[in-house]
C-alpha cells in the first residue's frame, strides 16, 4: 500500500505554528468549510452486485406482471374498424371516390353494412381514422391563427401571414389556414339493423368529444351577440361548402366552437391518426350499447383522399382504464421484464464466477 | 499594448529617427511622442459594448450562432422561431462580457495605479514630484536608489564615482545580477547641480521605438560636439535602481514605446488537450451535422416528388422540389444545431473556474509559514493537471530550501551532531522540541544557528586543540565577505551558500570572521581578535576540488589551511593520518548514508624559507605567458601533500518538506519527474539520491558527461542498448493525424528494471541538436529519472519543447526562479514557487503554492478530480444533447422531412438553458468517485488520466451510439404507445401536442436518471439540482401551457391545456417509466458487467471503500530510511570560487559599514541567498509588497567584475 501522508498535510500547517498566528492577525489561510474543502457530505452510491443484481431481479418482477395486466386489458378492449375509402371496385363507396369534386352540391352517399359478433358494452367511441395524411408537415401545423381562433377580432380582419395562402380570398378568411382549409367533413351514421329487419339510427352524440380546455380557453368565438353579423366581413375557407357560423345550429357548438371542427384543428403527431368523432352513450346497464348484430354504417363522402393514396376509416371502440386499444404498452413491458430477469440471472452468473476474484484482488502498488 | 502601440502609430507616419531636445517640451512635443502613460485595458465605458461584441463574435462558436440567428429569421426557413436562438446566445455573451469586463476594469485599476507613481521630475530649475503618466519624452527625471526606472532614459549624472550606476534587470530578462551603467563625462559631470541639468540642452537623435533590450545607437550633440551612444547609457523602464543614491537620466522613450512595453503582451495562450480534442469533434460533429441535413434534405426531396405533391390540395407548394429540399437542409441545420451546444463552451468555463476556486480554497495547500494559499493563476487549464505524464522540475528553491546547515562533523575521530540519550545510548531523532545548543556565550552568535549536540560547544570551551584547529580552519578557509554595518551585525555574504553554512558554523562555535582586505583575514578566536595575513588563495576548482588557504598568524607562524572532496585530500595526506583516516571515513559514511554533504579539512604548518621560494615560483608562473594554467596546478600539487587531517565536516542541503514522499507518490502516479538544474553535476546527482529520485537498488545511473557529438550520441545509444537490447528497429515513430498536420510521435519503449540518466548542460546541447534530439529523448524516456545539470534556462524549455514535439504526453514544468520562467512558459502547465524570493516564476505559472510537495495534491486531488469531471461533463453533455437532438432526426421520416420539431419551443429553449443545466453542472462542481485521502492512498488512480481514457474520440463515438440508442427508445415507445390509441376518456391521444409533452417528458426524465446513475457523489446541492431540475420541468410545463400565458399570447403559448389534459393519463407515465428504464438498462448491464470482468482500478478502490465503510484511510506516518553507501564528498556548488576578486584588490569599493539601512532578511545562517529579484511588474501587476531586496554585496562583486570586462 501506498506509503503517504505527511502529517502536515493534515491541516496544511505545522502545528507549532497555531499560537504564532493568533487570532488577531489576518492571514490568508481558506476558511474551513465543508464546501471550499470539498468535504460535503454526501451518498455515494455504486454499483455492485449487492444493488445491481437484486434491483434487476425487481424490475423484472414488477414489469411483468404490469405487462400482463396491460396485455389483458387491452386486449379485452372491443374495436371494430371499418374501411370506406373506396378505393377497391367492389366497395360501396367506390362511385363517390371516383367523381370528387370540391365545389359539387350534391351529397354523394354510399353504405357499407358490418356485423358486431360480440356486444359492446359501456361507452362507444366513433372515430375516423385517415391514414397517409400529413397533419404533422411543418407548413401545415403552421397554417393556423390561433388568435383568430381565439376570437381576437384583429386577427379575425387581419389573419397571421402564417395562413398564407388560405389568408385572405378577397375577404379575409376565417378561419384562416390549411388546417381549417381542409377539415374533414364527411358525415358518418350508423345504423342496427335489428333481426328483425328494421333500421334504427343510433344516436350520436356529438358534444364532449374535444378538450375542455380546446373548448372552453383555446377556442372562443369573437365577441358579438349573433355570429352571422360578427363573421360577415369574412370569407369561408376555400374548400367549404357553408361558412363558420353555420357548422351548426346549436349556439353552444358553431363558429369556432364547433367541437367537430375543434377536433380537427388539433393535428395529429403522425401521418396515420384516428380523430374522436362521436360518442354513443350507454343507455342503460340492462342493455348492451351496441348489441351483436348488424349494422350499416352511412357515410355522406365529401372528403377526398385518393389524391394522396390515404385511406379513410371508421372506428368503434370501448376503452378501459389505459385508453384504447394497444397492445404494445402490454407486450413492451412484459418484454422488458423479462429481459431485466434474464440478465439478473446472466449477471449473477457472471459475477459468482468473475466479479469474486477480481473485485478481492488486490490493488497493485 | 500593442493594440495602443499600433493606435498611436497610425496616427502619423512610421517614426524612422527620434530627435529630442533636453528641457525643451515645446519642441519635442511638436513630434507628437507618446507619453509616459501606459494603457494595457482594452476598452472604456462606451467603446466596451461594440468592441467586446465584436470580439466576442470571432469566436467561432458564436459566429456560428448568429449565422443560426439570421437563418432563423428567414420565414422559408425558420423551422424554430428566433428566441430558440437567442435565450442561449445573449446569456452566453453576457456572462462573458461580464467576465471581461471585470478583468478590464483590473486592468485600469493596475494601468491607473503604475501611471499615478511619483517621480522627480525636473521643470523650469526645480525638482516636482510628478505623476509617472505626465512624464514626457525630453524631461529630467530624478531616480533614488531602489526605485523603479519610470520611462527608457539616456543616464546623465549619478551619485556614483565614474558615473556608474547599478541596476538589477530581472524585470526584463530575468538575471538577476546587478549591471552597471555609466553615463558620458559630459553630461556626468554635471551631477545633481539642477542649475546646470536645467539649463542643458542636448540634443539626442536616436533609433525609432523597437523592442531590442541589448541594441541601441544614438547620438548626443550638446555644446556643438557630438557623443555617440549605446546601450551602457540607456536606462530601461522596469529596472530597478540599485546600490546608487541618486541619478539623473533624460527620458527618450515613454510609456508605450518603452522597450519594455514593446516586448509585452506576447504571452502565449495555452489550451488543454481536451480543448483539442474538442476542436476535433466539433469538426466531426459539424461534419455530422451536415450528413444528417443532407439526408433529411434529399428525403424531402423523395417526399415531395412522391407524397407531397399529391397533397397539393391540403397543402399547396410554391417552390419546387430541388429549392424545398435546399430550403430543408437549412431548416434542419437550425433544428439539430444542438448538436453543437452552445452552452457548451460557457458551462466548460464555469466548471473550470470552480475547480479553480477549489485549489484556490484547500487548506492542505496552503503554507502558514509564509501565509502563502495555493492559487490558480490561470482557471482554463484544470483538467490537463489530471493527465501530466512528464514533471520538468527545478532544483534550487523548488526540492530544496536552498538552506545548507551545519549538522554534523567529524573531529579528530570524535563525530559531533547526534544526540544520544543518556540512558539508553541510542541516538534520539532530531525535532523542534529538543534542547539546542545555547550560544549565548558568544556576542556574535547568528540566533539562527540550529545546533543539538552539546557535547561540541563543550569540547570548544575546554580549548580542544583540534576542536580549534577544526573552526579556525573554518573561519580562515574561505571566500566569504563579511559585511558589518553595524557592531557585532555581521552579514556574510557567499558564494555558495555551502561555505556560508561553515563559516556560520565556525562563527557560532567562537572563531567569528569578521572581515577581510586583500592582505588580511580578521577572526575572532573565543572573542580575542587576530588578524591572519593572508599569503595565498588557492582557489577552488572543478578539477582540484578542493580549495587552500596560506596565512601567517599573528604569532607569525605559517599555515596552510585546506578543505575539499573527501578522495582528493585523502590522497594528499600524511601517511602518519593512516588510523584517523579510517575513523574519519567510517564518520564520512555515516554522513553519506544520511544524505548529507560531506568535505574533509587538513592543515600543514609551513617552512618560511619553502614558502618564500614557493611564492617566488609560484609569481613566475602567474605571470608566465605560456602554459600558465599547468604550472600553477603543478605548484598547488605540490604545496597541497602532506597534509594533516583534521577532521570533516557534513552539510545538509535541506529539501523542502516532504520532496521525497512526493516524488514517492508521483513516481507510483506512473509521472517521470525529469529536474532540470543549473547546478554542478555532483550536488544534483546527491539531491537526486537523498530525494528518492535515484535509488541505490536501481540497475543502474547513465551519466553522460563527453564534450563531442559523436561520444554524447553514443553514450545514449549505448545506454538505451543496455535497457533494451532489441530496441533499435525504428519503429519507435508513429504517425499521429491532427487535422492534416501529421507529427511523428515516439511511442514509450518497454524496459525492464529501473534506470536513470544524468547529463550535463554541455552534452545536453548537443544532444540538442535536431540530429540527436530523437536519440536522448527515446533514451531518456526509458528511464525512470532523468537529471540534467548546469542546463541554461533556454535548454530547459528546449527539453520540455523536445517532449512536448514528440510525445504525446502532457508536461508540467515547476520552477520558483527567473532562470525557470522559460521552461514554465513552455510546458503545458507551468507551476510556480511562490513564498520565495522571487515573483518572476509565479507571475508567469499558471499554478502556485508555496512548497514542492503541494503538487502531489494538486495533480493527484485536485488535477484527477478536475480531469474526471470534465470527461463525465463531456460524455453527459454530449450524450444529453445527441438524444435531444437525434429524435428529431426520426421524427422526421414521419413528418415528410418538413423541419416540424418534435418538442415544444419553449421545451427547446429552456432545454440547455434549465432543465439540464444545473445538474451536470453540479456533478461537474462535487463529483468525486473517491475522496482526497484515497486519491493520495491509491495514486495509480491517476493513470487513466494519463491516458486520456475517460474522454477520447472512442468515448465520444461510445457517447453518441449510446444516444443513438436512446433517441430511438425515446421516439419510438411513445410513437408505439400512442399509435391509433385513445385517451382514459375516449378522446384520441395522438395529437401533436400530446405527443411532444410526452416525448419531452420521456427525455427530461431519462437524462435525469443517466445523470444519476453517472453521479457518484450526491451532496446536497446535487440533490437539489436534480429533483429542483426535474420539478422545475414540470412546474415551467404547466406554467407555459396556462389559459393566462395562451390569453396573452395565443400563438406563442399554443400547448394551452395540453399539460393538465396529457398528464394525468396513466399510459402517459407508463410510457415515461419504459423509456427511462430502456435507455439506462444496457448502460447498467454493461457497466456492471466490465466491472466484474475488466475491473478498473477505480472499480476497485471504490468497491474496497464501499467493503470498508470507512471514510478514508487512516494517514500514516512514516519516516523515510535512507541506505546509501554513496558520499557526495562534495560541498562546493557553481563556478570558480572568489579568490581572484578577494586577492585582486578590487572588491573595496565601499568602506566596510554602510549607512544605507541594511536589514537582512535572514533565511538562513548568516547568509543571504543571491537575490531574485523583488516582484516588480512595470505593466502594474502585483508587486510581492513584503521583500524588498536590498542590495548585496556579492552583487556588487559581480558588477565590479562585469565592468571591468
Amino acid at each position: 500500500m501506498a506509503s503517504s501522508y505527511n502529517a502536515k498535510e493534515e491541516d496544511g500547517h505545522l502545528s507549532g505554528s497555531a499560537g504564532l498566528g493568533g487570532t488577531a492577525i489576518r492571514t490568508r489561510k481558506p476558511d474551513n468549510t465543508a464546501f471550499k474543502q470539498q468535504r460535503l457530505p454526501a451518498w455515494q452510491p455504486i454499483l455492485t452486485a449487492g444493488t445491481v443484481l437484486p434491483a434487476f431481479f425487481v424490475i423484472g418482477l414488477i414489469f411483468i406482471p404490469i405487462g400482463i395486466g396491460l396485455f389483458v386489458t387491452s386486449n379485452n378492449i372491443k374495436e371494430i374498424e371499418i374501411e370506406y375509402t373506396g378505393t377497391d371496385m367492389s366497395s360501396p363507396c367506390f362511385n363517390c371516390s371516383q367523381n370528387f369534386s370540391w365545389n359539387s352540391t350534391t351529397p354523394c352517399k354510399c353504405v357499407l353494412s358490418f356485423t358486431l359478433d360480440q356486444p359492446f358494452e359501456s361507452n362507444v367511441f366513433m372515430y375516423y381514422g385517415l391514414s397517409n395524411f400529413y397533419q404533422n408537415h411543418r407548413r401545415y401545423v403552421k397554417s393556423r391563427d390561433d388568435s383568430q381562433l381565439n376570437g381576437d377580432l384583429n386577427s379575425l380582419k387581419d389573419p397571421s401571414k402564417e395562413c398564407e395562402p388560405y389568408r385572405v380570398n378577397e375577404k379575409p378568411i376565417a378561419p384562416c389556414g390549411a388546417i381549417a382549409n381542409s377539415m374533414f367533413n364527411d358525415t358518418l351514421d350508423l345504423f342496427y339493423i335489428d333481426p328483425n329487419g328494421t333500421k334504427n339510427q343510433i344516436p350520436l352524440v356529438k358534444k364532449g368529444i374535444a378538450w375542455w380546455t380546446d373548448k372552453h380557453v383555446k377556442f372562443r368565438n369573437p365577441a358579438g351577440s349573433n355570429l352571422t353579423a360578427v363573421f360577415i366581413d369574412t370569407a369561408k375557407p376555400v374548400n367549404w361548402r357553408k361558412p363558420v357560423y353555420e357548422l351548426d345550429t346549436d349556439s353552444e357548438n358553431n363558429g369556432f366552437i364547433n367541437e367537430d371542427f375543434i377536433v380537427w384543428m388539433r393535428t395529429a403527431a403522425l401521418p396515420t391518426f384516428r380523430k374522436l368523432y362521436r360518442i354513443i352513450q350507454k343507455k342503460n346497464n340492462m342493455t348492451p350499447t351496441l348489441p351483436r348484430g348488424n349494422y350499416t354504417l352511412e357515410v355522406t363522402y365529401n372528403y377526398p383522399v385518393r389524391s394522396f393514396e390515404g385511406r379513410k376509416r371508421m372506428i368503434l371502440s370501448t376503452i378501459s382504464w389505459m385508453g384504447g386499444k394497444n397492445p404494445f404498452l402490454g407486450i413492451a413491458y412484459i418484454t422488458v421484464g423479462s429481459i431485466c430477469f434474464f440478465l439478473g440471472v446472466v449477471l449473477l452468473f457472471i459475477h459468482h464466477k468473475y466479479g469474486n476474484r477480481n473485485n478481492s484482488s488486490d490493488i497493485p502498488n | 499594448m500593442s493594440f495602443f502601440g499600433l493606435d498611436c502609430t497610425r496616427n502619423r507616419e512610421r517614426e524612422v529617427e527620434r530627435k529630442i531636445r533636453a528641457n525643451d517640451r515645446e519642441y519635442n512635443s511638436s513630434f507628437r511622442y507618446a507619453t509616459n502613460s501606459i494603457k494595457t485595458s482594452k476598452y472604456n465605458p462606451f467603446t466596451f459594448l461594440p468592441l467586446n461584441l465584436f470580439e466576442q463574435f470571432q469566436r467561432i462558436a458564436n459566429a456560428y450562432f448568429l449565422f443560426l440567428l439570421t437563418l432563423q429569421v428567414i420565414p422559408a426557413i425558420s423551422s424554430l422561431p428566433w428566441f430558440t436562438t437567442v435565450f442561449p446566445l445573449v446569456l452566453v455573451l453576457t456572462v462573458t462580457a461580464a467576465k471581461d469586463a471585470i478583468d478590464d476594469i483590473n486592468r485600469h485599476r493596475s494601468d491607473r495605479q503604475v501611471n499615478n507613481r511619483k517621480v522627480n521630475v525636473l521643470i523650469n530649475g526645480k525638482l516636482i514630484s510628478e505623476k509617472w503618466m505626465n512624464v514626457q519624452v525630453g524631461d529630467i527625471i530624478k531616480l533614488e536608489n531602489n526605485q523603479f526606472v519610470t520611462a527608457d532614459l539616456l543616464l546623465l549624472s549619478s551619485s556614483e564615482p565614474l558615473h556608474l550606476i547599478y541596476i538589477e534587470t530581472a524585470e526584463l530578462d530575468g538575471e538577476t545580477n546587478l549591471k552597471v551603467k555609466q553615463a558620458l563625462t559630459v553630461t556626468g559631470d554635471m551631477g545633481d547641480n539642477l542649475e546646470a541639468l536645467a539649463a542643458f540642452n542636448g540634443e539626442v537623435c536616436c533609433e525609432p521605438p523597437n523592442n531590442r533590450l541589448d541594441r541601441f545607437t544614438g547620438t548626443l550633440t550638446f555644446d556643438t560636439q557630438k557623443y555617440s551612444l549605446d546601450n551602457e547609457r540607456v536606462l530601461l523602464r522596469g529596472c530597478t535602481l540599485r546600490n546608487t543614491d541618486w541619478c539623473f537620466g533624460l527620458v527618450l522613450f515613454a510609456g508605450p514605446e518603452t522597450k519594455l512595453m514593446q516586448n509585452c503582451g506576447k504571452s502565449t495562450f495555452k489550451r488543454t488537450s481536451i480543448d483539442r480534442l474538442m476542436n476535433v469533434l466539433v469538426l466531426f460533429i459539424f461534419g455530422l451535422l451536415a450528413l444528417m441535413c443532407i439526408i433529411l434534405a434529399v428525403g424531402n426531396g423523395i417526399w415531395e416528388h412522391q407524397t407531397g405533391s399529391k397533397f397539393n390540395a391540403f397543402l399547396p407548394r410554391k417552390e419546387n422540389i430541388a429549392f424545398s429540399a435546399f430550403l430543408t437542409f437549412w431548416s434542419y441545420i437550425i433544428i439539430l444545431n444542438t448538436v453543437v451546444p452552445i452552452s457548451l463552451y460557457v458551462s466548460m468555463e464555469v466548471i473550470r473556474l470552480g475547480n479553480s476556486y477549489y485549489i484556490n480554497w484547500d487548506r492542505n495547500m496552503y503554507d502558514a509559514r509564509t501565509d502563502t494559499p495555493a492559487e490558480a493563476r490561470t482557471t482554463t487549464l484544470n483538467e490537463e493537471l489530471g493527465q501530466i505524464k512528464y514533471i520538468f522540475s527545478d532544483k534550487t528553491g523548488t526540492l530544496t530550501q536552498n538552506i545548507m546547515t551545519f549538522n554534523k562533523c567529524s573531529i579528530n575521530g570524535k563525530s559531533y551532531g547526534d544526540v544520544i540519550d543518556h540512558y539508553s545510548g541510542q541516538r534520539v531523532e532530531i525535532t523542534e522540541e529538543l534542547a539546542r545548543v545555547d550560544f549565548s556565550f558568544n556576542r556574535l552568535a547568528d540566533p539562527k544557528f540550529l545546533f543539538y549536540d552539546h557535547s561540541l560547544v563543550e569540547a570548544v570551551k575546554l580549548e580542544l586543540p583540534d576542536v580549534h584547529a577544526f573552526f579556525r580552519l573554518l573561519a580562515l578557509c574561505h571566500t566569504v565577505m563579511a559585511e558589518e554595518k553595524k557592531e557585532g551585525e555581521l552579514v556574510y555574504q557567499a558564494q555558495s551558500p555551502d561555505e556560508g553554512a561553515l563559516v556560520t558554523a565556525a562563527r557560532n562555535f567562537g572563531f567569528v570572521f569578521r572581515s577581510r582586505s586583500p592582505e588580511t583575514v580578521t577572526i575572532e578566536e573565543m572573542g580575542i581578535q587576530r588578524s591572519y595575513e593572508l599569503l595565498a588563495i588557492l582557489d577552488f576548482d572543478n578539477v582540484r576540488k578542493r580549495m587552500s588557504v596560506i596565512v601567517r598568524n599573528p604569532e607569525g607562524k605559517l599555515s596552510l589551511y585546506c578543505k575539499g572532496a573527501d578522495t582528493i585530500i585523502y590522497e594528499r595526506l600524511h601517511p602518519s593520518c593512516n588510523k584517523l583516516m579510517k575513523v574519519t571515513t567510517e564518520h564520512l559514511n555515516e554522513f553519506a548514508g544520511e544524505g548529507l554533504r560531506t568535505l574533509v579539512l587538513a592543515y600543514k604548518d609551513l617552512d618560511e624559507e619553502y614558502f618564500s621560494e614557493w611564492k617566488q615560483r609560484h609569481h613566475e608562473s602567474s605571470v608566465a605567458m605560456d602554459e600558465r594554467e599547468e604550472k600553477l596546478d603543478k605548484l598547488y600539487e605540490e604545496i597541497e601533500k602532506d597534509m594533516m587531517l583534521i577532521g570533516a565536516t557534513a552539510i545538509e542541503d535541506k529539501l523542502q518538506d516532504g520532496v521525497a514522499q512526493t516524488i514517492e507518490q508521483l513516481a507510483k502516479a506512473e509521472i517521470k519527474i525529469w529536474v532540470l538544474t543549473g547546478d554542478k553535476q555532483e550536488t544534483a546527482e546527491n539531491i537526486g539520491y537523498s530525494c528518492s529520485l535515484l535509488r541505490e537498488e536501481m540497475n543502474d545511473v547513465f551519466i553522460v558527461t563527453s564534450n563531442s557529438p559523436e561520444e554524447v550520441r553514443q553514450e545514449l545509444r549505448d545506454a538505451r542498448l543496455k535497457m533494451c537490447p532489441d530496441t533499435e528497429q525504428d519503429q519507435f515513430l508513429i504517425p499521429e493525424i491532427i487535422l492534416g498536420n501529421t507529427p511523428k510521435v515516439v511511442q514509450d519503449e518497454n524496459v525492464n528494471g529501473d534506470y536513470g540518466l544524468v547529463i550535463n548542460g554541455h552534452s545536453l546541447a548537443f544532444a540538442l541538436e535536431s540530429n540527436m534530439e530523437l536519440e536522448l529523448l527515446r533514451t531518456a524516456c526509458m528511464c525512470k529519472t532523468v537529471i540534467c545539470c548546469r542546463v541554461t534556462p533556454l535548454q530547459k524549455a528546449q527539453v520540455v519543447e523536445l517532449v512536448k514535439k514528440y510525445k504525446k504526453a502532457v508536461t508540467l514544468a515547476i520552477g520558483d526562479g527567473a532562470n525557470d520562467v522559460s521552461m514554465i512558459k513552455a510546458a503545458h502547465i507551468g507551476v510556480g514557487i511562490s513564498g520565495q524570493e522571487g515573483m518572476q516564476a509565479v507571475l508567469s505559472s499558471d499554478f502556485s503554492f508555496a512548497q514542492f510537495r503541494f503538487l502531489q495534491r494538486l495533480l493527484l486531488v485536485h488535477g484527477r478530480w478536475s480531469y474526471l469531471r470534465m470527461c463525465k461533463f463531456l460524455r453527459y453533455f454530449f450524450y444529453k444533447n445527441f438524444t435531444f437532438t437525434f429524435v428529431h432526426f426520426w421524427y422526421a421520416f414521419f413528418c415528410g422531412f418538413s423541419a416540424q420539431t418534435v418538442y415544444d419551443e419553449g421545451f427547446i429553449t429552456l432545454y440547455n438553458l434549465v432543465y439540464t443545466a444545473l445538474p451536470v453542472l453540479g456533478m461537474s462542481l462535487f463529483d468525486q468517485d473517491v475522496n482526497d485521502r484515497w486519491s493520495l492512498e491509491i495514486p495509480q488512480l491517476y493513470v487513466p488520466g494519463q491516458l486520456s481514457q475517460y474522454f477520447s474520440k472512442r468515448a465520444f463515438m461510445m457517447c453518441a451510439l449510446h444516444s443513438c440508442y436512446s433517441s430511438l427508445v425515446l421516439f419510438f415507445v411513445p410513437y408505439a404507445a400512442t399509435y391509433d390509441t385513445a385517451r382514459d376518456d375516449g378522446r384520441d391521444g395522438a395529437d401533436y401536442q400530446s405527443f411532444a409533452l410526452i416525448t419531452q417528458t420521456c427525455l427530461t426524465v431519462t437524462v435525469c436518471v443517466q445523470l444519476g446513475l453517472d453521479l457518484s457523489y450526491w451532496t446536497v446541492v446535487n440533490h437539489l439540482y436534480v429533483w429542483g431540475s426535474l420539478g422545475m420541468f414540470f412546474l415551467l410545463t404547466f406554467t407555459m401551457y396556462t389559459d393566462g400565458l395562451f390569453r396573452l399570447r395565443p400563438s406563442s403559448f399554443a400547448f394551452v391545456g395540453t399539460a393538465r389534459n396529457c398528464l394525468n393519463q396513466p399510459n402517459v407515465w407508463l410510457t415515461v417509466a419504459l423509456t427511462a428504464l430502456l435507455c439506462v438498462l444496457p448502460v447498467v448491464a454493461y457497466r456492471f458487467f466490465s466491472s466484474q470482468i475488466y475491473p478498473t482500478i477505480n472499480d476497485k478502490v471504490r468497491y474496497k471503500v464501499c467493503k470498508m465503510k470507512e471514510p478514508a484511510p487512516r494517514p500514516r506516518h512514516t519516516r523515510l530510511i535512507r541506505r546509501s553507501t554513496r558520499r557526495s564528498g562534495y560541498a562546493f556548488s557553481h563556478a570558480q570560487g572568489y579568490g581572484d576578486l578577494v586577492t585582486s584588490r578590487r572588491f573595496l569599493r565601499r568602506p566596510a559599514l554602510v549607512s544605507t539601512g541594511f536589514t537582512p532578511t535572514g533565511r538562513s545562517p548568516g547568509f543571504k541567498p543571491t537575490g531574485r529579484s523583488a516582484g516588480y511588474s512595470p505593466v502594474g501587476r502585483e508587486q510581492n509588497p513584503k521583500q524588498k531586496v536590498e542590495p548585496t554585496s556579492l552583487q556588487m562583486f559581480r558588477a565590479v567584475k562585469d565592468s571591468s570586462y
